[in-house]
């Protein structure tokens, strides 16, 4: 589903390169932690993945297409296939929980009448049943990261890409949050997941790929955080 | 439903800014109304040559104390050579009535002069009026030529005059141009700014980019039609006013802008409007949104 061969990246401005040689594979419905430090390389991972960034060298595939020689304009059709959830949710602030998961599918061209359908669906899967026309600051903070699931979700993703997803959210809401993203996990979808949080990954007891300064130093199939 | 949202967000966008939509539209109508009216100047000055060329002649005046004898040898010149198509002659006589003619509004002046005080003169029609400088070569010289004038050198300073305004008002268009585009781009760039948001969802969910950019893109290009639009109207009225107003004297010598020419005006200033604004809006948009 997911491969990085040898992939290294350097940002311009960075002396050390980002991620260093690294070389790991995903398989299909797998639920995978990436842990380590800030600035180990991490979260450069997932945009290499979404292809917001490419490789310096190496190569990444994903869902059997090779990124690194996607054609640009091909781009947006390949994210269609990703769902995405950040730390900081991402919602449009004049919109919804129901327009901003609907906004995702109309903006790729499906017609209102598929959302009508599909959106009610997917919020009472998250958990927001009856709070669909709430407003995001009305809405908790783990409300809100239900609404950004549910709107990575709605498309029904072969990948879905967590970057500190419960970087904002307290112990308590983490764990509902994690629990949603397991259950997501269950239909088959992939789960990628950066995180420090050492709770969480203890609970969950996942595959584990630690990386400090750029390169894998620990990559456990049921793992804890170190 | 795309079309309906991509339209909403086009009149959202417009109306979100108005100020910069209202500068934008009018520094566009105003470079658009320059280029309208330097290209009917252009269509006009060729119209006006191709209707004045066909009649120019140069006129040989001859002095007074020409003698018989050497009135004959500047006839015979003239029927010699090669350059000439056809060649009148006209004696003082004739040359007061066209003067009458010429002068018929202003009889005073008309009757201060009498038929001495006109030379008499050869009227030469050549076959190829630019060769102007060869004949003269020819028959300069000869006793009894006071003066040869080629009208069409007389012509060329009127056209002179309509080819430097035509340059100045396309230096203005340009100039304008520039404005309009700066506005474009400042325009598009703040609305970008202000849509980061959704922006940033779209790409994130796989959204077109055709999608991400054509309300921004269309954004541009209403501005720039109903800049052209404007740009017309001012072209119209510019014309009822000035040409067919206050500088109707002015029609004589000006060959009447055929209403065709003036029409043709709207769909050029719309197509440049728009592909000028829609190129612009594109171009900040590869800079400012990286889609």
């Amino acid at each position: 589903m997911i491969q990085l061969e040898n992939v290294t990246k350097t940002y311009p401005k960075g002396s050390r390169p980002s991620l260093d040689n690294v070389s790991v594979g995903i398989e299909k419905g797998e639920f995978v932690f990436f842990i380590g430090p800030s600035g180990s390389g991490k979260s450069t991972i997932i945009k290499l993945l979404l292809h917001e960034v490419a490789p310096t060298s190496g190569k990444v595939v994903v869902n059997a297409k090779d990124v690194t020689t996607l054609r640009s304009w091909k781009v947006p059709h390949f994210r269609r296939s990703i769902g995405c959830v950040f730390q900081d949710f991402r919602l449009l602030p004049n919109r919804t929980a129901y327009e901003n998961v609907a906004f995702a599918l109309e903006v790729i061209g499906k017609t209102k009448a598929v959302a009508r359908r599909v959106v009610p669906e997917v919020l009472e899967l998250v958990g927001l049943g009856g709070k669909e026309h709430r407003y995001p600051h009305e809405l908790s903070g783990g409300e809100q990261q239900r609404v950004a699931v549910a709107r990575a979700f709605v498309n029904r993703p072969l990948i879905l890409l967590a970057d500190e997803p419960t970087g904002n959210l307290d112990p308590d809401t983490s764990i509902e949050i994690m629990r949603l993203l397991d259950r997501i996990n269950r239909t088959g979808t992939t789960v990628v997941m950066v995180t420090h949080d050492s709770n969480i990954v203890n609970q969950m007891r996942r595959r584990v790929i630690e990386i400090e300064s750029g390169r894998i130093v620990r990559d456990q199939a049921r793992g804890v955080y170190g | 439903m795309r079309v309906k949202y991509v339209l909403n967000e086009v009149l959202v966008g417009l109306w979100r800014n108005v100020t910069m939509t209202v500068a934008m539209i009018i520094t566009m109508s105003v470079s658009l109304t320059m280029l309208g009216a330097s290209v009917l100047m252009y269509m006009q000055v060729d119209q006006m040559k191709t209707a004045y060329y066909g009649e120019i002649e140069v006129s040989v005046f001859l002095t007074d104390e020409v003698t018989d004898g050497e009135r004959e040898a500047i006839n015979a010149a003239i029927e010699s050579s090669a350059l000439v198509d056809t060649k009148t002659y006209e004696d003082k006589a004739a040359a007061l009535k066209r003067f009458q003619e010429l002068w018929a509004d202003s009889p005073d002046f008309v009757n201060s002069i009498n038929a001495d005080s006109l030379p008499e003169s050869y009227r030469v029609k050549l076959k190829n009026p630019e060769q102007y400088a060869e004949f003269s070569a020819q028959i300069e010289g000869l006793p009894g030529i006071r003066q040869i004038i080629d009208q069409r050198s007389l012509l060329d300073k009127v056209f002179n005059i309509f080819n430097s305004i035509q340059v100045m008002s396309l230096v203005v268009a340009g100039v304008m141009a520039f404005a309009a585009l700066l506005l474009v781009g400042n325009t598009i760039q703040v609305a970008a700014y202000s849509k980061r948001r959704e922006v940033a969802v779209m790409k994130l969910v796989g959204a077109s980019n055709w999608f991400i950019q054509a309300p921004f893109v269309l954004e541009a290009v209403v501005a720039g039609i109903v800049g052209a639009l404007l740009g017309f109207v001012f072209l119209f009225i510019g014309k009822v006013v000035l040409l067919d107003g206050k500088l109707q004297a002015l029609t004589t010598i000006i060959t009447p802008i055929p209403d065709g020419n003036l029409w043709l005006m709207l769909p050029l200033l719309a197509g440049v409007g728009s592909v000028v604004s829609a190129v612009t809006a594109w171009v900040t948009l590869r800079f400012y949104l990286k889609v």
